[in-house]
């Protein structure tokens, strides 16, 4: 107990209330949510030897999703949580502020984390060099250290921060790819990236300069009274375009393919599953919390602009995936078609719509960790990234492609697969509100996706082996055993949809509900509220 | 009249708007790595400005708890800009080496001459 005390309390301060009786560890489990793997990567950075690194970064991710399951629980069961960081009361102090929606985030990505650790270290040995190791570990703590800050704390500005943090990690996580592309790769996302964060910033300034806090609660009070000033508007254009960046949301989407495609199978798959999913989760807690659906009266052709963008990005990436030969680079581009799903369901802005989005930013997390950690296991095996090569695969790997299979099948949506369940959610969104062309997009979107996950699955099933493929060495039991994990779980999840959906409808009733709602109880015990009501 | 004194008044917006414009265009139109980050550099130091001038009042002291001191700035602009100038040099310095590791292994950094590069690689793929 006196150790945790004295790590939290040397990460951000001693928390809660500061001159208090022992603080219990479950109070400071927010606190250390953010604090554990960042300790960890100062400590895997430190640690020459790989495996020494290898194992802080283990122990990290496998403690992540215990703390991250109990916070859940407890929002389930009490309410949302509010964390005093450093003893600093809101809305002067920095706040972490949970509730069904982030609660649930910091369970996918701690999941996803702690599966892709496991999966790690024979992976990591085959595509980078020994002297790196311990680099490579300490970035992806420092990765997962900044997408837990990004889903957990409710300060506009420390959101920036943790963006930071998490996309500095990634971009050097891409630039360790074996092949000097990745290095290029590396630098466009850097440079878009960074304009995405600074247009957040931008955004954050103008509606700073407007109420003077960065509290995203107290944003929400203050900005209610002024919510159509131009002001408030440009800040949420500003963000939106920012954070539209960083979440690849067509056409903004152009530093994706090439940074998923050459990047180190692990990263790849910890990249994808994880960080456009938390940047989802920021604008959708701009939109809903802090500005509220009633925006969307004044901003009615900005969410049919959103929609058109996101059948658009359902469907032309989709296609531009049928026609790639890196067998990484169309899991990319089918990645921004997933993004595109999961903005049609943010932009619907009814709750089977904000179901299906949510549900469908959890089950595509799982899907494509899944089928980004089965190609790791045939470059492991084989070295083989070209689809052309991998003819035949299906007969020497057949576990491998077995689970790519399954985790095809999900991205597909047929029944009995995650995909199909917030595919289903979506679609009943839009067809709530009479657009049947989404209904439509939703539908040929899928259809195309059975083109491309086909095509990989006809060449390694029906196709003699050739070459590399003939005789590959065996795939190392932990990297399977971690792939069908996820592969079950697609399956799992498309019956049991007590988590995928069940979860993600009440964190929908949550968002929709908006800060300012009068759901929340925390929010009216805060000092703003007489200034904004 | 009311016009020029708007844009008078709020020049220090003025200045914003130029350097973030000019900082965009640089990231859009150059074609070289460094200059890119050069222009990417300004942009995030146009927004510095955006908050740190409205923070400044005139005839203000720095925010010290004293009787005597009745205005002073607005301290919290400063505080985050301290933040975000961090998080701008280690942008910036992760970018360099980025184009030191780009320019050992395509001997260029010329964008247009490593993408070709890049464009030809996926072409024999």
């Amino acid at each position: 107990m006196s150790l945790i005390q004295a790590i939290s309390a040397a990460a951000g301060g001693a928390a809660a209330v500061p001159a208090g009786p022992a603080l219990g560890l479950i109070e400071q489990l927010p606190g250390l949510q953010v604090a554990l793997p960042m300790l960890g990567a100062v400590l895997a950075a430190l640690l020459r030897p790989g495996w020494l690194a290898y194992a802080v970064m283990l122990v990290v991710a496998l403690l992540s999703p215990v703390i991250s399951f109990a916070i859940l629980h407890e929002v389930l069961a009490y309410g949302p949580i509010s964390y005093e960081m450093g003893g600093w009361e809101p809305p002067v102090g920095i706040e972490y502020r949970i509730d069904e929606a982030n609660a649930f985030l910091l369970v996918l990505v701690s999941i996803m984390m702690a599966m892709v650790t496991i999966y790690a270290p024979r992976a990591t040995a085959s595509e980078i060099p020994a002297r790196l190791h311990s680099w490579y570990y300490a970035m992806l703590l420092i990765c997962f250290c900044g997408l837990q800050g990004m889903a957990i704390t409710g300060d506009a500005f420390n959101i920036f921060v943790f963006m930071e943090i998490s996309s500095l990690a990634m971009y050097a996580l891409i630039a360790m790819g074996k092949d000097r592309r990745a290095l290029v790769a590396a630098y466009q996302y850097l440079v878009i990236g960074t304009i995405g964060a600074t247009f957040y910033v931008l955004g954050i300034g103008l509606a700073f300069a407007l109420t003077g806090t960065l509290n995203l609660v107290d944003l929400a009070v203050k900005l209610d009274p002024v919510q159509d000033s131009r002001g408030a508007l440009a800040a949420l254009a500003f963000i939106s375009v920012g954070i539209g960046l960083k979440l690849a949301l067509f056409p903004l989407h152009l530093w994706l393919p090439n940074a998923y495609a050459f990047a180190p199978s692990v990263a790849t798959a910890l990249i994808a599953s994880t960080a456009t999913k938390v940047a989802v989760y920021i604008l959708v807690r701009f939109v809903y919390s802090v500005y509220g659906v009633d925006i969307s009266e004044t901003m009615a052709y900005d969410t049919a602009f959103v929609l058109l963008l996101a059948s658009i990005a359902m469907i032309a990436p989709s296609l531009v995936a049928v026609f790639q030969s890196n067998v990484k680079r169309m899991l990319a581009y089918s990645s921004v078609a997933q993004i595109g799903y999961i903005m049609v369901g943010v932009a619907l802005l009814n709750e089977a719509g904000l179901t299906g989005g949510l549900s469908h930013l959890f089950n595509h997390a799982i899907i494509k960790g899944c089928l980004f950690l089965a190609v790791g296991c045939v470059v492991y095996s084989t070295g083989i990234t070209k689809i052309d090569q991998m003819a035949g695969l299906g007969r020497t790997m057949p576990l491998t492609m077995g689970a790519f299979v399954v985790a095809g099948l999900g991205l597909i949506g047929v029944p009995g697969t995650a995909g199909f369940v917030s595919k289903w959610y979506l679609i009943q969104g839009a067809a709530e509100v009479g657009y049947w062309w989404l209904v439509a997009a939703i539908v040929i979107a899928s259809l195309i996706a059975v083109f491309y996950v086909g095509r990989v699955v006809e060449l390694a099933w029906f196709r003699e082996a050739r070459g590399a493929a003939a005789s590959p060495r065996a795939p190392a039991p932990e990297m399977l055993a971690v792939t069908w994990a996820l592969a079950l779980a697609v399956l799992y999840f498309g019956f049991q949809t007590d988590i995928s959906a069940g979860v993600p409808a009440q964190a929908a009733e949550v968002l929709l509900n908006g800060y300012t709602g009068g759901a929340m109880p925390v929010a009216e015990t805060q000092g703003g509220v007489s200034l904004g009501e | 009249m009311e016009l020029i004194s708007a844009i008078v008044e709020h020049y220090n917006y003025w200045a914003v708007i130029f350097l973030m414009v000019g900082g965009l265009y640089i990231v859009v139109a150059k074609s070289n790595m460094i200059k890119t980050l050069i222009g990417m550099a300004l942009f995030q130091t146009s927004v510095y400005l955006l908050y740190l001038s409205p923070g400044k009042v005139l005839g203000g002291t720095p925010p010290i708890l004293d009787k005597a001191i009745k205005t002073y700035s607005n301290p919290l602009p400063h505080v985050l800009i301290l933040t975000a100038i961090v998080v701008g040099v280690a942008t910036l310095a992760m970018g360099l080496a980025l184009i030191v590791r780009i320019n050992e292994a395509y001997g260029s950094i010329e964008e247009d001459e490593v993408i070709d590069l890049v464009d030809r690689e996926d072409a024999a793929e």
